[in-house]
């Protein structure tokens, strides 16, 4: 397959360093079927990737996971991503990085740590995340973030249980010295799909969070940065997924597989390369799966007409695919897609489950769960609503 | 507040970086989830934020090898750092 013309050179990369993890939130963005330990891409690979991704055009790296401290050569990937002159972010729960281990990587070159937060208090945060303490843990890691001099910004999945606490979590984020907070509502792949009755809020509670999201961003304007992802089920126009499937960003699995999107493994048929089998630069212009949704030749209506599709390019592949057979449609969140109805539907039957299936606490629930199913996603940085 | 302090000494943050696109030409601003792409009259004014240099002396800096309007220099230079104050990527 020869590449589109219009190939444009990424930005941003997400490097999935490993899926191992300590936590086990109901909304986690890894996959159903995680990578295992001995299938994850050795450190040599990796400093290569990201010298192939810095001559490639990408600017900024994330470190990410899974826990991304659960790799042992930490420091290394670091240090060689700063070497290839990437702008690193380290996106971590904050568990399994001990004092020396942060000032070794802060003296590697990192350039920015991201801490997630899963609430306002311990009880609560604590059982988001699956784990007895990991509050407290992260409160001390977010001190010793600051004392070092790095700069901090908190996430917040944003759900059912915690959307009322928008102003606290906004407060909290300050108290922990950050400088941005990112309050990105849940996604529904994978976990977030499974768990969706118990997580989306609903409609009234979400008009009431844009209230109160504009209210807090003018009263702590000059003191932290609000980045908000608004769910997309209220929308009237989806979200400009990725800012366009294969334009601007990728991703690389722990075992090396390059996607243009965290779930695109679910859509079927696609081919997805590897960083074994073939360059960064190779796999961005010629993989088929990158080829696939690129540019507007494969989008059918109504978008194919639409003035939108340079603006949202049709939304998201994985929800269109989840929610109407056929990863080309219009993404149904869209009030012009004809399957809306399902989407409204959704979002408006009352939900009052509150059990979470979370990944490694709850077998019985993951195996009784169908091979197919999308995966998870989490918001990539070009989806965000900007203040 | 409009303008800067003519005794302010302004530097990027940490974690902002004033970066050359090797790739598609230019220069960037990085900083956590952003990438700005910078003008040149940008590129001259960030260069000079280091942190030692006042306000002042960056603005004569600028007329000077701009041969430029000084009262215009200080005018944009003060909005551009204002701006990036705001977006907490440089302190004044």
């Amino acid at each position: 397959m020869t590449a589109p013309a219009q190939v444009s050179a990424p930005l941003a990369m997400l490097a999935e360093l490993t899926h191992r993890c300590p936590l086990a939130c109901p909304y986690c963005s890894n996959p159903l079927q995680l990578d295992r330990r001995s299938d994850e891409l050795d450190t040599a690979t990796w400093v290569r990737v990201f010298q192939e991704a810095a001559a490639l055009g990408i600017l900024q790296i994330h470190l990410s996971g899974g826990e991304p401290a659960a790799r042992r050569d930490l420091v290394e990937l670091v240090a060689g991503a700063a070497r290839a002159g990437l702008y690193t972010n380290l996106i971590t729960s904050g568990i399994g990085l001990d004092q020396a281990r942060l000032a070794a990587l802060a003296e590697a070159g990192l350039d920015h740590v991201q801490l997630s937060v899963q609430g306002i208090d311990e009880p609560s945060a604590d059982a988001v995340a699956g784990l007895a303490g990991s509050h407290r843990r992260k409160r001390a890691f977010a001190a010793m973030t600051t004392a070092l001099g790095l700069p901090l910004t908190v996430n917040v999945v944003l759900h059912r249980g915690n959307l009322a606490a928008l102003e606290a979590l906004v407060e909290e984020a300050i108290t922990l010295g950050a400088r941005r907070i990112e309050l990105a509502h849940a996604q529904y792949y994978g976990w977030g799909l499974i768990n969706r009755d118990a997580l989306m809020p609903d409609r009234a509670s979400v008009i009431a969070a844009r209230t109160t999201l504009d209210r807090l961003r003018a009263a702590t304007q000059g003191r932290i940065v609000i980045d908000y992802v608004p769910p997309d089920h209220f929308a009237l126009y989806p979200k400009p997924c990725v800012n366009g499937w294969g334009q601007q960003s990728l991703n690389v699995t722990p075992r090396g597989r390059v996607l243009p999107c965290h779930a695109a493994e679910t859509i079927p048929g696609l081919e997805f390369w590897t960083v074994a089998e073939h360059s960064l630069d190779v796999i961005w212009r010629n993989s088929p799966a990158f080829n696939a949704y690129r540019g507007e030749d494969w989008m059918v209506e109504p978008c194919r007409s639409c003035a939108r599709k340079a603006i949202d390019f049709g939304g998201c592949r994985c929800q269109a695919l989840a929610l109407t057979g056929d990863a080309r449609n219009t993404d149904p969140v869209c009030t012009l897609s004809p399957h809306h109805l399902r989407v409204e539907a959704l979002a408006d039957t009352p939900l009052t489950n509150t059990t979470l299936v979370m990944r490694g606490r709850s077998a019985q629930g993951v195996e009784a769960l169908p091979h197919d199913e999308p995966l998870a996603d989490r918001m990539s940085p070009a989806c965000r609503d900007r203040p | 507040m409009t303008g800067v302090a003519p005794d302010a000494r302004p530097r990027l943050l940490r974690g902002v970086r004033l970066s050359e696109d090797r790739v598609r030409g230019g220069y960037t601003l990085l900083a956590p989830e952003r990438v700005l792409k910078l003008k040149g009259t940008a590129v001259a004014v960030l260069t000079l934020c280091d942190g030692q240099r006042s306000f002042a002396q960056i603005v004569d800096e600028l007329a000077q090898s701009f041969a430029a309007d000084r009262a215009l220099i200080e005018r944009e230079s003060a909005a551009l750092l204002r701006d990036l104050a705001g977006k907490l990527m440089v302190e004044l």
